[in-house]
């Protein structure tokens, strides 16, 4: 058991370590309101620069602009950036998620087109596969793409909690391309551009006021023959690839959440009667061993991805623990400080807002446990109506079961 | 990065499954309840090789870490087995570090001969422990009959020869009965040391705690009037690494019986149906079988710290150990409720099984300070740390 680098990564942390501390001047603030656009400018700069000196998409292939490198080294990377004190790369989502499902199922071409100013930050990506009514059940999204005859696309629909949208240049898009086949079966993936006529970006503002995410509609948006990722009608594979690099964007990054016992030791210590208060203390211990716990289970997430396990649903059980613990770590710290906590300029104000959001992104808590259940522990599945039957006859079914 | 078990680690493991699985110890456990002998384990840890676990090879031990304790721990916890290491492994470990008498360590420790009957498990330890101060009360303190007063540890006063005279009473021991040696870690002059003491010495008295309500952990209450042992030349922080390393066995045996629960819950809830469905799928079953899930991996996780901890990073263990005893104390609580409530009425039969880890879960949380304690520990810890950084 070592926690230890080996000696190429202790040799490749140093490296990292020495072009951040000669680099970080040019590193924009890691979080701050203010002009928008400026600081989008800032940080593509920035993941440009890191892409120069091979720093983004170190586990792509070197044929396609990465380093081919293991999960570690992106790990080894993500670490010094958090300890350097500055903000990764402004597309993790593209370069961690996105870049890597075109590599696996895109063509020859959409891999020279668009791969290279992804990883470059200079065309950002977004992810469009959440709606208003398909969220956990994702495979039951209902924005349609229809064929022309000259072999172009016709999407109309809606997505919705996309990250990036207002400045992404494109987008990965599942949409329905055969209404009559089983859910799961007609499903396609396409490669949108962002600034296609029809589309249109609203943001949504989260409980704390901020816009994290958008929404986004599609009203009969125009896209090119060959847009398509993947076989027509076998989109469900091509997000499955998505939500697997998620896992492993997640695993890898676990320690970059900022969730840390250590963290929320600092605000609790900061009150020399809070820090020998026997409840205080009772209720930090809690939620400090959950957290340690987290950190510690992702040391053993590391080492599976380290020898090319590709993490299983199990590691969802990681984000509940993590969202709770750093609930009872907000509640707790304003129980401590009081109102001062709920400044709307306060860390922990921001904090204690965003989390109840964070229970849902990502899989709702009890649909993680439905699939670490059924797949992990081996339990039977819920009974579902929507075995077997085309979509297109899955609404009606519904809407006679609701009736019933 | 390596986190995980080596080669050897899981053969360890495999093999402590092995060998508890040729014992019917949890029948043994219910009978023991109505007054039965407990079958005899020590000669199996004996041949195995965990009697000498943290002895060093030179002394005739195995020389292995704390990881390796609390994989042992883990597969007796996961059958109930009553087998004495959780008094005789953190005992050894204090004796291991003071070194041999006479080979110039200062203050002393036993003589070669001891330690290697030590290790051989021809002499069984028992560790009568000592809370390490923290920084709410700097004292160091032993378990009281009853109630949240902690009673002050026994008072030590050095005499001639390496010898020692102590004084004190030590209540809810694990393993102290039938033991051949008590390491008995008391105060002299306000600091720690550790005196070993044969059982049979005058002065020393072990009653048996009457009425345990898991009949598979012995318990006795130590008094020492006038007893007279040899001061081992263990420092302050091996002492308080003896603590730490107490919760983490505990930890690590809660660790294997919340593994054996969920099994065992999992399992039923496949074959059990209602209302023409295995109670499995539903997700008020489904859900609690994963929290289960949950805090079994935290607590595997966080046992895998205190075991790296005790190798490379001492100054996190005791950290380490508290979060992972408070995680593994509050998962097997948690299990072994849940292994009740699946099984329905039946489940909390006296035929059934679930109960005697329940019963496990009930006593384990309330040893050595408890589960309270060491999650108070853990605050303690992270708190004045960052204190000490800010």
């Amino acid at each position: 058991m070592d926690l230890n680098d080996t000696p190429e990564q202790a040799a490749y942390r140093t490296e990292v370590r020495a072009w951040l501390e000669q680099n970080a001047p040019h590193a924009p603030a890691t979080r701050g309101r203010g002009d928008e656009e400026q600081a989008v400018a800032a940080h593509r700069a920035w993941q440009r620069r890191l892409a120069e000196a091979g720093y983004v998409g170190v586990t792509w292939p070197a044929e396609h602009g990465g380093q081919g490198k293991g999960p570690l080294h992106q790990v080894v990377i993500n670490q010094e950036i958090a300890r350097a004190g500055v903000p990764g790369i402004l597309d993790a989502i593209g370069v961690g998620m996105l870049g890597p499902t075109i590599i696996a199922h895109g063509s020859d071409e959409q891999k020279q087109r668009y791969l290279a100013p992804m990883l470059h930050g200079d065309e950002v990506w977004c992810q469009l596969f959440s709606e208003p009514a398909a969220g956990s059940d994702l495979a039951g999204i209902q924005t349609r793409a229809r064929k022309d005859d000259d072999g172009s696309w016709r999407i109309s629909g809606q997505k919705v909690w996309t990250t990036n949208a207002q400045f992404a240049s494109y987008g990965l898009l599942l949409a329905r391309t055969d209404a009559d086949a089983h859910k799961h079966k007609g499903l396609t993936m396409f490669i949108v551009p962002m600034d296609a006529e029809g589309v249109t970006i609203r943001p949504l503002r989260q409980i704390s006021g901020e816009p994290e995410f958008n929404e986004v509609f599609f009203d009969d948006v125009k896209l090119e023959p060959g847009s398509e990722v993947g076989a027509v009608n076998g989109g469900w594979g091509v997000a499955l690839t998505t939500l697997m690099f998620e896992r492993l964007t997640i695993g890898a990054g676990s320690e970059g959440m900022g969730y840390r016992a250590d963290r929320f030791a600092r605000a609790i210590a900061s009150d020399p009667v809070a820090a020998k208060d026997p409840e205080v203390r009772a209720r930090f211990g809690e939620l400090a061993t959950e957290l340690l716990a987290l950190r510690f289970t992702g040391y053993r997430l590391l080492t599976a991805i380290s020898r090319g396990q590709i993490p299983g649903p199990e590691a969802g059980m990681g984000k509940i623990t993590a969202v709770n613990g750093a609930i009872a770590a907000g509640d707790l710290i304003a129980d401590v400080l009081g109102p001062e906590a709920l400044d709307p300029e306060s860390e922990w104000s921001y904090l204690i807002s965003f989390l109840p959001g964070l229970k849902s992104a990502g899989g709702t808590e009890e649909i993680l446990r439905n699939t670490v259940g059924e797949r992990v522990l081996g339990l039977p599945p819920e009974p579902r109506l929507d075995k077997g039957i085309p979509f297109s006859e899955l609404r009606a079914k519904e809407r006679q079961e609701v009736a019933s | 990065m390596n986190f995980d078990l080596s080669d050897e680690q899981v053969l360890l493991r495999e093999a402590a499954r092995d060998a508890f699985s040729r014992v019917r110890t949890v029948e043994a456990a219910r009978e023991a309840l109505e007054g039965a002998p407990l079958p005899d384990l020590w000669s199996t840890a004996q041949q195995a090789g965990w009697t000498g676990l943290l002895i060093d090879e030179q002394h005739g031990g195995a020389g292995l870490g704390a990881i390796d304790a609390m994989l042992v721990l883990a597969e007796a916890g996961r059958v109930l087995a009553s087998v004495p290491l959780l008094g005789h492994l953190p005992a050894t470990a204090i004796a291991n570090s003071a070194g041999v008498a006479g080979s110039g360590t200062p203050g002393g420790g036993l003589d070669e001969g001891t330690l290697g009957k030590l290790a051989s498990g021809e002499l069984r330890a028992a560790y009568v422990a000592a809370r390490p101060g923290d920084d709410v009360d700097p004292e160091w303190t032993v378990e009281p009959r009853s109630g949240r007063r902690r009673a002050p540890a026994p008072a030590v006063v050095r005499g001639d020869e390496g010898l020692a005279t102590v004084n004190g009473s030590v209540a809810w021991v694990p393993d102290a009965v039938g033991a051949d040696v008590l390491v008995v870690v008391g105060v002299e002059a306000g600091r720690p040391v550790a005196v070993a003491i044969g059982a049979s010495a005058d002065g020393v008295s072990v009653e048996p705690a009457s009425g345990i309500y898991d009949a598979t952990r012995p318990l006795g209450h130590v008094t020492l009037d006038d007893a007279c042992g040899r001061l081992l030349a263990a420092g302050e922080d091996d002492l308080r690494r003896a603590w730490f390393l107490a919760h983490a066995l505990i930890a690590a045996e809660s660790l294997g019986a919340v593994e054996e629960c969920l099994e065992r819950s999992v399992a039923y809830a496949k074959e059990r149906y209602t209302f023409g469905r295995p109670i499995g799928s539903y997700q008020a079953i489904k859900h609690a079988l994963t929290e289960v899930l949950r805090r079994q991996e935290n607590t595997r996780s966080l046992l895998y710290y205190a075991g790296w901890a005790y190798a490379d990073k001492p100054d996190e263990f005791a950290a380490a150990a508290s979060a992972a005893r408070a995680s593994g104390g509050a998962a097997l609580d948690f299990a072994a409720r849940e292994v009740i409530a699946v099984h329905g009425g039946i489940g909390a039969t006296w035929e059934h099984d679930a109960p005697l880890f329940f019963r496990r879960a009930q006593l384990s949380r309330r040893l050595l300070g408890g589960t309270g304690d060491a999650v108070d520990r853990l605050a303690g810890e992270l708190l004045t740390g960052s204190a000490a950084a800010a």
